[in-house]
């Protein structure tokens, strides 16, 4: 066993630079995505719960009058496929977030593949920590500042389904431009330098997809006396759960990349 | 100070789009189901019947920034 290993590593060339493949690259996405579910977790249950719990709270003191307000206190007493609260907190939260890093961990991987040796960045590290920071932009702050997240007890289950919609075509639109900025970026740079080049090109991203999020319709759902502190708490928790899920991706995946690609070497 | 390194493996620049193109379409698809499924299962759209999904992953879809209910 030992022996045809090390033969095949020697004999192929390729296998031995083989380090920086695709799937060496989406397995240590995988890796970095499994590691930033769980720390995401760590974050949202002790930063995000409480205020979600408030919330639910103020839901269920608000359900029994206001029966039209959709929401989980009749939703959980009437369907009984229950989960309790406390299941939902912890065991619930945990497998969502680790099936969510999982995948962006996936994807992120993919985005590695696509940006290394094209985004302008000197070395595989330093392209994983733009593509966490410039996707974190684009796929959580940008969405986020356009859509912000909700707590329960806010949202009216009439437009779910636009909110859906506008949702994942505000992250859809501002990943397309960036990548179209990329590209600007690309064909600017050998007139302009990189520096004037990438400049320009953040500020187009800017200035296009903010006037894109002013011209989609917005929401405003949360209920009058709803306490302005609860809804920055939850905020905050949420844009800080992404962080944490983002920041541990790209540097657990640049760590990875790194070392084995030093031992490779 | 010079250390020789025998038979250095240079690290690629770029990785060719073409050897990234299938897994990108099989990875791609596999993780956007497992985020679909946490970011919005039985909510605007639905595969499975019922709120279980729904409900298991509540919490973490609020905190994650998606639209609940």
């Amino acid at each position: 066993m030992p022996l045809t290993d090390s033969v095949t590593s020697e004999t192929r060339p390729e296998s031995a630079s083989a380090a920086l493949t695709v799937r060496s690259v989406l397995i240590w996405g995988l890796l970095a995505g499994l590691v930033g579910g769980l720390l995401a977790f760590g974050f949202a249950a002790a930063f995000g719960e409480p205020s979600v719990d408030r919330a639910i709270e103020l839901e269920e003191a608000a359900g029994a009058p206001a029966g039209e307000s959709h929401g989980h206190a009749e939703g959980a007493a009437e369907e009984e496929e229950g989960f309790t609260r406390a299941f939902q907190s912890t065991v619930g939260l945990g497998i969502g977030s680790v099936v969510f890093g999982l995948g962006l961990g996936g994807l992120f991987g993919l985005a590695f593949a696509f940006a290394y040796g094209r985004i302008g960045t000197r070395t595989p590290g330093s392209t994983a920590l733009a593509v966490a920071g410039i996707g974190y932009v684009a796929v959580v702050l940008v969405p986020f500042l356009t859509y912000p997240a909700n707590p329960p007890a806010v949202g009216s289950a009439d437009t779910i389904g636009d909110r859906t919609a506008l949702f994942f075509a505000m992250i859809g639109i501002s990943v397309v431009l960036v990548i179209a900025g990329t590209v600007l970026a690309r064909s600017l740079t050998p007139r302009l330098g990189g520096f004037t080049a990438t400049a320009v090109s953040v500020l187009g991203y800017v200035v296009v997809v903010t006037a894109v999020a002013k011209l989609l319709p917005s929401f405003q759902e949360i209920p009058k006396d709803f306490p302005g502190d609860l809804i920055w708490d939850f905020r905050i928790a949420s844009l800080g759960t992404s962080a944490v899920l983002w920041a541990a991706i790209g540097v657990t995946f640049a760590v990875l990349m790194t070392r084995s690609l030093r031992r490779t070497a | 100070m010079t250390h020789a390194v025998a038979n250095p493996t240079p690290i690629p620049l770029s990785i060719p789009i073409r050897q990234t193109l299938p897994y990108a379409i099989f990875v791609g698809v596999l993780s956007l189901l497992a985020m679909y499924f946490v970011g919005a299962e039985q909510g605007a759209l639905a595969i499975f019947e019922g709120t279980s999904v729904h409900e298991l992953v509540h919490d973490a879809r609020h905190l994650l920034g998606f639209p609940c209910h």
